[in-house]
């Protein structure tokens, strides 16, 4: 069989970054927190991607960020880039983040508030998606678990 | 291979041209659809069915007296004549029309089994059922005490036998079991379920949505009691099914739904229910699906179920091996029968990732749980890739479905 060149398909590649691979493949903060003060679960129905956020907030900072679970690259990549970028945020400002990242990926009109100042350049490696309607609920799961602890629902949030 | 053999095969390769969707590109590929297990495209001879009764004949069945609507009718009562014919029904009263094997199964939970369950009593199902046949008979079974006993399977995904024979007992009330499972692609042993629940009086109901477009069904030679399946998996429209009941039950039953044209008389005092297949049939059906299906059991018997079958059983084979060339293949499904569907995870990469890479390839296939969260349970896996194939399936899908295994293990190297 002859070598397909994968770098002829650029669109996958978009979408399959290292960067991508590198967090699906070694997850950061990929570990249960025992004495968090917030936690909640997400489910993605449509691919089986099940993950349980944990966070320890102190006063009104989220000191640390991490997670449990199953799922594609996609999800579980989203979930590890997350947690790296929260932990040391204010819930405030995290839930900024949320509504960024999932504003980006999901409206096409969307656009950054002026005061938005939170670096989301490894995050930006999550675009890719924004082609794939059936996945932008694989790369957003992580974010409304999120946003679902914090804020304190109890109740697991489905992407469906 | 003889003569009669070679046309018979050249016949079916033909078959593809009559499928419209099946001519295109999708990222700039052909399109391989392996996905007919969750739906199945429509021939031509299908889609002009319906066509042409939107175009000339749409009125509402059983009720004008004006050319239009007998010419509905006609059509719609065609359709029923059909599909009895092609499942050997005795009688066109059993053959009651649906949105689809789901609604049939309730149909079955809610009017058969509701009034006669009792605390203790025991639905008796399979661990490698669809949610379509485990949910509606946990309702029933929240609604009157009865509980649910799924019969175990082997690391083949085949039923156990034994344990499912030491299951039946006095208390079993029904027992449903899929004719072919959906995510496994394993073929039950139905004659055997049958005459063993047969022994103990107990009646059965075949979930028959990935059987019906794969083989002979003859629901009198089975002697099942209730028989389940969808259009849209026998290359008809979708919102359109079949729910098969031996006469006797369904006259027994209390219609499942109230509305329009399931009634003989009604005022206010009490209603006199119409006769059967009609009591099941509350309100305007689904008129150009059940004409559409009516075109798609023709399309069938035009190219023979036997020679589909073989058809199909060769190219699984054929599939299955590829597949399990590929290093770092697992095949989920190995069951000594099978039908149409093979499950299957490849290294660590989810079956969702595949599925998208596989999509750039112009390859379609199925990914995730296939409404089977049990079977995947057992497996301990979170969801699987299947590929499943059809009569209009051939030899070039599955290779280019295996480059494109290949493909994303390159990606994911």
């Amino acid at each position: 069989m002859n070598a397909i060149d994968i770098n002829q398909d650029d669109e996958l590649r978009d979408l399959y970054r290292e960067l991508i691979l590198d967090h699906a493949r070694n997850p950061r903060h990929f570990h249960k927190i025992d004495d968090a003060t917030h936690t909640a679960e997400g489910i993605n129905p449509l691919c089986g991607d099940k993950l349980r956020l944990y966070a320890k907030v102190d006063g009104d900072v989220i000191t640390e960020a991490s997670f449990e679970g199953s799922g594609c690259a996609i999800s579980v990549a989203s979930a590890s880039l997350m947690t790296d970028l929260v932990t040391g945020l204010s819930i405030h400002r995290a839930l900024d983040c949320f509504a960024e990242v999932t504003g980006r990926l999901t409206d096409p009109e969307h656009q950054t508030g002026h005061d938005f100042s939170i670096n989301l350049d490894k995050i930006r490696a999550l675009d890719g998606v924004r082609d794939y309607p059936s996945r932008v609920k694989c790369a957003t799961l992580a974010w409304h678990a999120l946003n679902s602890a914090v804020r304190g629902q109890s109740q697991p949030v489905s992407t469906e | 291979m003889s003569q009669s053999q070679e046309n018979r095969f050249s016949s079916i390769a033909d078959c593809r041209r009559d499928f419209p969707a099946l001519h295109q590109q999708v990222h700039e590929h052909p399109l391989a659809y392996l996905d007919s297990a969750a739906s199945a495209q429509q021939p031509e001879s299908v889609i002009e069915s319906v066509a042409h009764y939107q175009q000339r004949d749409h009125a509402n069945v059983h009720r004008g007296v004006y050319t239009l609507s007998h010419r509905a009718t006609e059509a719609y009562e065609g359709a029923r004549d059909k599909i009895r014919s092609f499942i050997n029904a005795s009688n066109r009263k059993e053959v009651i029309l649906t949105s689809g094997t789901t609604e049939s199964i309730n149909l079955v939970a809610q009017s058969y089994c509701r009034p006669r369950l009792q605390p203790g009593d025991e639905i008796l199902i399979t661990h490698m059922e669809h949610h379509a046949n485990i949910v509606p008979w946990q309702l029933v079974c929240e609604q009157t005490g009865a509980v649910l006993v799924a019969a175990p399977i082997n690391d083949a995904g085949e039923l156990d036998i034994d344990a499912f024979d030491k299951l039946l007992s006095d208390r079993t009330r029904l027992v449903a079991v899929a004719h072919v499972s959906n995510a496994l692609g394993t073929v039950n042993p139905v004659e055997h379920i049958i005459r063993r629940a047969k022994a103990h009086d107990i009646p059965v109901l075949l979930d028959g949505a990935q059987g019906v477009p794969h083989m002979n069904v003859d629901v009198q030679a089975l002697d099942c009691d209730f028989y389940a399946f969808s259009a849209h998996k026998m290359f008809g429209p979708t919102g359109t099914g079949v729910l098969f009941g031996k006469e006797a039950l369904l006259e027994d039953m209390p219609p499942y739904q109230g509305g329009g044209d399931m009634i003989l008389e009604v005022s206010f005092d009490g209603t006199t229910y119409n006769e059967l297949p009609y009591k099941f049939e509350a309100g305007t059906p689904n008129i150009s699906g059940v004409i559409g299906l009516g075109a798609a059991v023709d399309y069938l018997l035009s190219v023979g179920m036997d020679n589909i079958a073989q058809h199909e059983t060769r190219l699984l084979d054929y599939m299955t091996q590829q597949l399990g060339n590929i290093d770092g293949m697992r095949l989920i499904g190995t069951a000594r029968s099978k039908a149409s569907v093979q499950s299957f995870l490849v290294d660590d990469i989810h079956p969702h990732d595949l599925g998208t890479i596989l999509d750039h390839q112009g390859v379609a296939i199925r990914t995730g749980h296939h409404c089977a969260m049990p079977v995947m349970d057992f497996f301990g896996i979170p969801g699987t890739a299947r590929a499943s194939v059809a009569l209009y399936n051939n030899r070039d899908d599955i290779d280019q479905l295996v480059d494109a295994i290949r493909k994303a293990q390159q990606i994911f190297s």
